[in-house]
């Protein structure tokens, strides 16, 4: 978990210290999935901002002001990059 | 349902109004305040969803409202969004008032969005003000209402603030008198030219009462029902390749559609809410640093369950008893008085059959009232979802997601509330899952019998071995719990999302109604069906000469007596697990019958040990533990699932299981 490092590519969500800002990459995963997701607000390019991650058990990121919990099977499928520009919460 | 409205209306005006909204929007609190109790709930036709319906008046005309069930988005994700659109598109409700959040309005304007494009006439509840506001955040009404062109009423729900409002503006919009120009979502640039494709295709295709436009939108998001429908249709007129090719080509367009959705959302909120200052730490916040903390998480949540525990033996049980006393006893005395000139059979039938039944139903009653009362408060609140995250992680195991923990937790004090509590759940595989691991759960009934045959075998280990029995049967419960979800449900876990509503102050109303309806819900549909079998299980009891030892019962347990061998038990013991189905704790009552009855529990101890040996004892109380649900969870299951199938399979799973660990338990203890 600690090797997390912001690569151009993208990381997994599950990877993603508590209090760091990520903008939303890609879904994967199945379409009904990917449509819950959609739906609640998890679109590529939306900043989402992690609250809890102890490297275990379930998350919690705050989206579009909305505070979500994901299983960390559901987090490994949300691919996620790092903020550029201004700092945004 | 519509003409049990309308009968009642007799010639005055009505109108047909449907509340939408996403979950935790206070929706439920505004269905109450407008209807009160002239409400009905049933469920949606032929679905285990919950459907409430009611009316009120306004302006001089009757209005008859339908509560949607509460959905993110309109996409055939669930049930539950399946049946809220289709009553949008086949009902054609006059106008959707669709309550909003204000504290989170982006993601609660994605329903409005999908609203929008549907037939109907839009209203827009802008509830939980109040909330937005202690959060830092304010949003002006007249700027939104402006951008989205339809009505928006500021509102308060929980102080029953802007609820008439709202009400009238829909009622007026019905009526033409206000102006109605939606700015209504259009596709992303990059996908409009494929969306007209697929109209141009589909065109004369579309069902009735179906819109064509949302009906090429739905197909270009991939939506299982309506891909379905349109496939059929299409196929007929050779048309379907054609369309299937584009929408192989676009498969990434949900994603698309979605985010053109959310642009549009921005654009609506952009002027209209003020957000709070970056760092600024809300109320909901500070809380959850502790609600949701992994070990102080499980602490807050320990300390609650023993203040519902703690309730219901302190005010539960005693009211329990007083009623088992004075109602149930005293209108047996009275019937007894009534019936002295009677036949014995008849006295028998009423004050021991039916009595007893109806006995059984109402000392249900005190505890379910206060688990339903804590279950309302702990959800109304918005605790709930933080109990289902922190306990998250051990229901995974299971193959289970978090919400199911506390209904399974309820299980300790009594099955029923269990199997109705499992409400709570979202998911319908999840819930059905649950409601058929409750069982295993070991009641307060069962550990009533568990702690009076104890001591009498295994005397200072007694304690021990208790203990074991509960834990043997928790961990059965996780591995059926993987085993019915890979074999039974057909394996894949429900993805864990799952919204964390703020914090709010709880709604007494929205509380005591919840409270009501459940109650009276098991009163009519549980309670019925306990009487009635709770009667012919005396009956069998009793027939064919007013005596138990040579009563049908009996002859089945002699009957059954082979399997009883295999686990160290006479008919006896397999007559006491058989009346164990109207309650458990019934078994001690059965043993004291056919080992000599009148002689009190000490006769009956001295009984016990004399015929059983600790082997077939352990067996015994392995087997009642585990054995089939007693009448009233059978009910609940019943009422629950609203399948006889899963009743019967919950039934056929427990006796199996439970007689085939007390073989293993009595063969394996005789060797060692």
């Amino acid at each position: 978990m600690e090797s997390a490092k912001i690569t151009q590519n993208g990381v997994r969500l599950s990877s993603v210290p508590p209090s760091e800002t990520v903008r939303i990459q890609k879904l994967e995963g199945g379409h009904t999935f990917v449509s819950r997701l959609a739906s609640l607000g998890f679109t590529p390019g939306t900043p989402l901002r992690v609250i809890r991650n102890f490297g275990h058990g379930p998350l919690i990121v705050h989206v579009r002001d909305t505070r979500v919990a994901l299983g960390r099977g559901e987090a490994d499928k949300i691919w996620v990059e790092e903020v550029t520009g201004e700092q945004n919460g | 349902m519509l003409s049990q409205a309308e009968s009642v209306l007799n010639g005055q005006v009505t109108l047909r109004v449907a509340l939408a909204g996403q979950p935790n929007v206070g929706k439920s609190t505004v269905f109450n305040w407008l209807t009160g109790l002239n409400q009905h709930v049933g469920n949606w036709p032929g679905k285990t969803i919950e459907q409430k319906t009611g009316f009120c008046h306004c302006d001089g005309a009757v209005i008859h409202l339908v509560d949607l069930p509460g959905t993110y988005s309109l996409t055939a994700n669930s049930l539950e969004e399946i049946i809220a659109r289709d009553y949008i598109i086949q009902e054609r409700p006059d106008v959707v008032v669709v309550i909003v959040n204000a504290a989170s309005l982006e993601r609660n304007l994605y329903l409005v969005a999908e609203l929008l494009s549907l037939p109907s006439r839009v209203v827009v509840g802008l509830n939980m003000v109040d909330v937005a506001a202690e959060e830092g955040m304010a949003v002006e009404p007249q700027v939104l209402e402006a951008a989205l062109g339809v009505p928006v009423v500021p509102m308060v729900a929980t102080k029953n603030q802007g609820v008439r409002t709202l009400i009238e503006t829909a009622c007026r919009l019905a009526r033409n008198e206000l102006p109605y120009r939606p700015n209504v979502p259009q596709i992303r640039d990059d996908h409009r030219r494929v969306l007209a494709e697929i109209r141009a295709l589909i065109a004369d295709m579309v069902p009735e009462p179906y819109p064509s436009d949302w009906v090429a939108l739905k197909l270009l998001e991939g939506d299982p029902e309506i891909t379905a429908m349109m496939h059929e249709r299409l196929a007929l007129a050779g048309r379907w390749d054609q369309v299937h090719d584009i929408l192989k080509a676009h498969e990434d367009a949900v994603l698309a559609v979605a985010s053109g959705r959310y642009a549009w959302v921005e654009r609506m909120v952009r002027a209209a809410v003020r957000r709070p200052r970056a760092g600024q730490i809300t109320f909901t916040e500070r809380l959850d640093r502790w609600a949701t903390h992994p070990l102080w998480g499980l602490g807050l949540l320990a300390a609650i369950l023993g203040i519902v525990y703690w309730l219901t033996f302190t005010v539960g049980a005693p009211l329990q008893g007083w009623l088992e006393q004075y109602v149930v006893g005293g209108l047996a005395q009275l019937a007894s008085r009534w019936l002295t000139n009677g036949p014995a059979w008849l006295q028998g039938l009423v004050v021991n059959g039916v009595i007893g039944g109806a006995g059984t139903v109402i000392t249900f009653l005190p505890i379910l009232m206060i688990f339903f009362a804590m279950l309302a408060l702990l959800e109304d609140i918005g605790y709930m979802a933080r109990a289902a995250y922190v306990m998250d992680r051990f229901m995974h195991l299971v193959g289970l997601h978090g919400k199911s923990f506390l209904p399974l937790f309820l299980g300790f004090g009594c099955n029923v509330p269990a199997v109705i509590g499992t409400r709570i759940i979202d998911s319908q595989r999840a819930r059905l899952l649950t409601i058929l691991l409750a069982p295993l759960v070991p009641c307060a009934g069962r550990m009533t019998v568990v702690a009076f045959i104890t001591p009498l075998f295994f005397g200072r280990m007694a304690t021990l071995v208790a203990w074991g029995i509960v834990t043997t049967t928790l961990l059965l419960l996780a591995v059926l719990g993987v085993l019915i979800n890979r074999w039974v449900l057909g394996g894949e876990r429900v993805a864990f999302i799952m919204e964390l509503p703020l914090y709010h102050r709880p709604n007494r109303r929205t509380i005591f109604l919840q409270v009501w309806q459940n109650s009276l819900e098991f009163l009519k549909k549980a309670g019925s069906l306990i009487l009635a079998m709770s009667v012919v299980i005396w009956v069998l009891s009793t027939l064919p000469h007013g005596e138990m030892e040579t009563s049908y019962l009996a002859q089945v347990g002699k009957a059954l007596a082979p399997v009883g061998a295999l686990m160290g038990l006479d008919w006896r013991l397999v007559v006491a697990l058989l009346t164990s189905f109207v309650a458990k704790e019934n078994s001690i009552a059965t043993m004291g019958i056919l080992l000599g009855a009148g002689q009190g529990a000490v006769g009956l101890q001295e009984a016990l040990t004399q015929i059983l040996t600790p082997a077939a004892a352990l067996a015994f109380l392995v087997v009642q533990t585990l054995f089939i649900p007693c009448v009233a969870t059978v009910a609940a299951i019943r009422q629950e699932t609203r399948s006889w199938k899963w009743t019967a399979f919950s039934i056929g799973l427990l006796g199996t299981v439970s007689v085939a660990a007390g073989i293993g338990v009595y063969q394996v203890m005789r060797i060692v």
